[in-house]
């Protein structure tokens, strides 16, 4: 996009007064759908043709790019240069746009292709020196190669044979609500978000009372998709009645939870929408500043929502008498110097305050007493962007999605052994199986389903029986689980349970923040008692000692962190106990996991001494011992594995 | 320590100083500051040494423990000088299923890294764990500089660290 060319956002002519000094109300519906004030149809004509362009590309090719950090790993940098080297080759115009992640993580890096009279085809896993073909196979109307269509339109070679993207196992059940513009529209063009509606949420809540936005979310059920599950509306209603000023809104964007990342895949792929969301709750409760606080380690995430901030300034969508509302709202962007206690309400504030981020005791809660000491409502990434779709589309639709108590929908993203790895948006209430088996593919290929584990370090693992629980906040508490963010970690047989509880173990410990005994003191129990146990030298009596001092835990730690910390734990005594008693009882890990119970070792009768072993050892353990033997020496060995996937004889084991 | 050294350090105070002073004035004198401060001078000099934290507490009037309560709270800041490059192994829940804990220990005996420290010994790596970049769909991830990795094993770990070794030797630039 070149950067004189203009923009909706700019003025069709001298008869529009808007700028963020002399704001005009109708500014964002005028941008789409005007000019309102006056009739000219070159004005019009001039809309019309820009918003075509925006949909379709310049000149009617548009090519998208998946640049989410995900594609942004696998290298889709590259495939977006060569897609300009390719059209300019070919000397063809079209629009490049770099896009968010559409979910399907496995497929990345994703190029989209659209030309007016073929359907939009979606091609999966390109390589930067594919890409020319792709464009010419395209462009001659074949679009046999392609991983998905958006839609048929019966002209393109191979058209049928090509599955629609909905028709897709990884997208058939979800449900678009707020992810919808992830992979559609440019992150980073607030001409993009207007185009695919954006800021009519904002529009319709400055329009209500401030009371009557807050019924309208009471009224579409929407609960806090952080974790805890606490109803929106509520935490807004009591700040707003909250006695000071000025009051805050901060946007919770720390996502750490590991195997989470549905909040920088919104973030990232549709920032204006998490800022809409904020600027409506700050409207809500009556808040004039604001904060977004992100993460060190999603850094793509903090420039996107910066940017999206800067532009929505420019415009009048964000500062003074925004809209001529006569509401002003100012946000900034905090980058977090990352610990993941930070997550917790209290201990956030504390760092945006400039301390250590240590939680404090509640009540009295934010909403009352909140940053630096004033009323202040802390929501969610996932949270804000269904703020703003459910003032824009309406609560109705939200609340018809869900179950009694849980409604709408929630981004989950599946991560680990799964076969189709990846974020999807589904009503809440579906089962953790059809998530798992249907939507994810199950299992990858030759590995058997032992576990999933729901809702990061404070969450639990739950086994193969348990998994036609629905996903919604109550079930999934009572199983000894917890929603949390949203991330499901497949875990198959090579795993050991053991061992992945002392991996979570091990991660709240290090987080702790230390400020309160039975977290801090705590969670070094119990990372002491796994280590006894996978090393061999556990006791039956270590068992009542992990349920004890986990219980303890949960109920005299000051915080959700060490509230939740021993759940991993407590869970998996629940469902997998006997795999705890192997490595007591037996001194054995049934997964061949844990290094002081196994040990590798090449049968003599079957070694010919070809030495590939050796070669492939990166830590040099394997050494020859004899004619044909080698040997391997346990204390250097790490256990990677590579020696036996390199036998030809299968001579080496594990033990 | 004669006096060409003692000179030589006055120097590097007075620079560090100059540069608190800016930063400070950009981000304001509040306690709220602190950290956007912290980070800005990490983000200059790529750790923040003792001085740094002398100068920033006496500039904004903050007892120097409570500066280095702040700075040892929070995982981005480092208080030694790193290597050239910083390679950052994510040790989150699905990097760990898919083995990166493996990869950290190859990792570690590759370059040689002793028990207690975390940089190469010829300077040019300095190997952190960080929890969760959130790519975990594919995992196992680590990032060198600002560049991820996904998906990588033993050999691939062996690919990348030849690359930035030679390139910390040649100087040139352009991915791996």
């Amino acid at each position: 996009m070149g950067a004189n060319q203009w923009s909706l956002m700019d003025k069709c002519c001298d008869l529009c007064r808007h700028s963020s000094e002399t704001p005009c109300r109708s500014y964002i519906t005028c941008a789409v759908e005007g000019p309102l004030c006056h009739d000219n149809i070159e004005c019009r004509e001039k809309r019309r043709f820009r918003i075509s362009e925006i949909k379709n590309g310049r000149n009617g090719l548009k090519i998208s790019i998946g640049m989410g950090s995900c594609g942004l790993a696998v290298g889709a940098r590259g495939v977006y240069d060569a897609t300009l080297r390719e059209l300019e080759r070919r000397g063809l115009e079209a629009s490049v746009i770099p896009v968010g992640c559409i979910g399907l993580c496995y497929m990345e890096p994703l190029l989209e292709i659209h030309k007016d009279g073929l359907p939009t085809a979606i091609y999966g896993r390109v390589e930067p020196r594919s890409v020319g073909e792709i464009l010419d196979t395209y462009l001659e109307g074949d679009v046999s190669g392609a991983s998905a269509l958006r839609n048929r339109v019966g002209t393109a070679k191979g058209e049928l044979e090509v599955p629609l993207l909905d028709e897709i196992d990884f997208l058939r059940y979800q449900v678009r609500w707020v992810t919808r513009n992830c992979g559609i529209a440019n992150p980073e063009s607030i001409e993009d978000y207007i185009v695919y509606d954006g800021y009519r949420g904002l529009v319709r809540a400055l329009e209500s009372k401030p009371e009557d936005v807050i019924e309208i979310v009471r009224k579409a059920g929407l609960r806090g998709r952080g974790g805890a599950g606490f109803p929106t509306w509520l935490k807004w209603s009591i700040c707003r009645r909250a006695e000071g000023l000025p009051k805050y809104v901060v946007c919770n964007a720390d996502e750490g939870d590991p195997g989470a990342f549905m909040n920088r895949m919104l973030a990232e792929a549709d920032p204006h929408r998490v800022l809409e969301g904020l600027i409506i709750a700050a409207y809500a409760i009556g808040a004039s500043y604001g904060y977004i606080f992100v993460r060190a380690e999603k850094p793509l995430m903090a420039d996107r929502l910066e940017r999206a901030a800067e532009d929505a300034r420019r415009y009048g969508i964000l500062g003074h008498n925004i809209l001529d509302s006569e509401f002003s709202f100012d946000v900034e962007v905090i980058r977090s110097a990352g610990a993941f206690v930070c997550g917790e309400e209290t201990a956030m504030l504390a760092a945006i305050e400039g301390g250590r981020a240590m939680p404090r005791q509640r009540p009295p809660y934010p909403a009352t007493h909140g940053l630096f000491g004033k009323p202040t409502v802390i929501n969610n990434v996932e949270t804000l962007a269904h703020v703003a779709t459910i003032m824009s589309d309406g609560w109705e639709k939200f609340a018809s999605y869900g179950t009694g108590g849980s409604k709408g929908t929630k981004v989950f993203c599946i991560t680990g052994s799964a076969a189709r790895t990846g974020a999807v948006e589904v009503p809440i209430g579906i089962t953790v199986r059809e998530l798992i088996f249907k939507v994810a593919g199950g299992v990858r290929e030759g590995r058997r389903f032992k576990a999933v584990q729901i809702g990061g370090p404070s969450g639990g693992c739950l086994p193969e029986n348990m998994l036609d629980l629905p996903m919604d906040y109550e079930s999934l508490t009572s199983a000894g689980a917890i929603m949390g963010s949203g991330g499901l970690i497949v875990i198959d047989d090579r795993n050991c349970i053991v061992d992945i509880a002392r991996f979570f173990t091990s991660f709240t410990m290090a987080e702790s923040c230390g400020k309160c005994i039975p977290c801090r003191v705590g969670s070094k129990i119990l990372y002491d008692t796994l280590t006894r146990i996978i090393e061999g030298g556990g006791s039956e009596d270590d068992l009542r000692i992990l349920e004890e001092v986990g219980t303890f835990m949960k109920n005299a730690s000051l915080c959700a962190l060490g509230q939740t910390a021993p759940n991993p734990i407590l869970s998996t005594l629940r469902y997998f106990r006997d795999e705890y008693e192997a490595h007591i009882k037996m001194k054995e890990c049934p997964a061949k996991v844990c290094s002081k119970l196994v040990s590798y070792a090449i049968e003599g009768g079957l070694c010919v001494g070809c030495g590939l072993c050796a070669k492939q050892c990166p830590v040099q353990a394997i050494t020859k011992s004899g004619e044909r033997l080698y040997h391997i020496d346990a204390s250097r060995c790490i256990r990677c594995g590579q020696c036996i996937i390199v036998c030809p004889r299968n001579a080496i084991s594990r033990r | 320590m004669d006096s060409k050294g003692v000179q030589l350090i006055n120097e590097e105070t007075k620079n560090i100083d100059r540069m608190v002073e800016e930063t400070v004035r950009r981000y304001g004198r509040s306690r709220k500051a602190l950290i956007p401060i912290l980070q800005s001078i990490q983000a200059k000099l790529g750790y923040l040494p003792r001085y740094s934290l002398e100068s920033v507490s006496s500039h904004l009037g903050i007892p120097l423990s409570n500066v280095y309560g702040v700075v040892t709270f929070y995982h981005q800041f480092i208080l030694e000088p790193p290597g050239t490059y910083i390679i950052q192994m994510c040790m989150g829940t699905a990097c760990y299923i898919r083995r990166n804990s493996e990869n950290y220990r190859f990792l570690l005996s590759l370059l040689e890294i002793e028990p207690n420290s975390r940089t190469s010994k010829d300077g040019i790596f300095t190997v952190l764990r960080v929890r969760c970049l959130g790519c975990c769909s594919i995992a196992p991830v680590i990032k060198v500089g600002d560049e991820v990795y996904s998906r990588v094993n033993l050999d691939e770990m062996r690919r990348i660290v030849s690359f930035y070794r030679a390139k910390a030797r040649t100087g040139s630039s352009k991915h791996a």
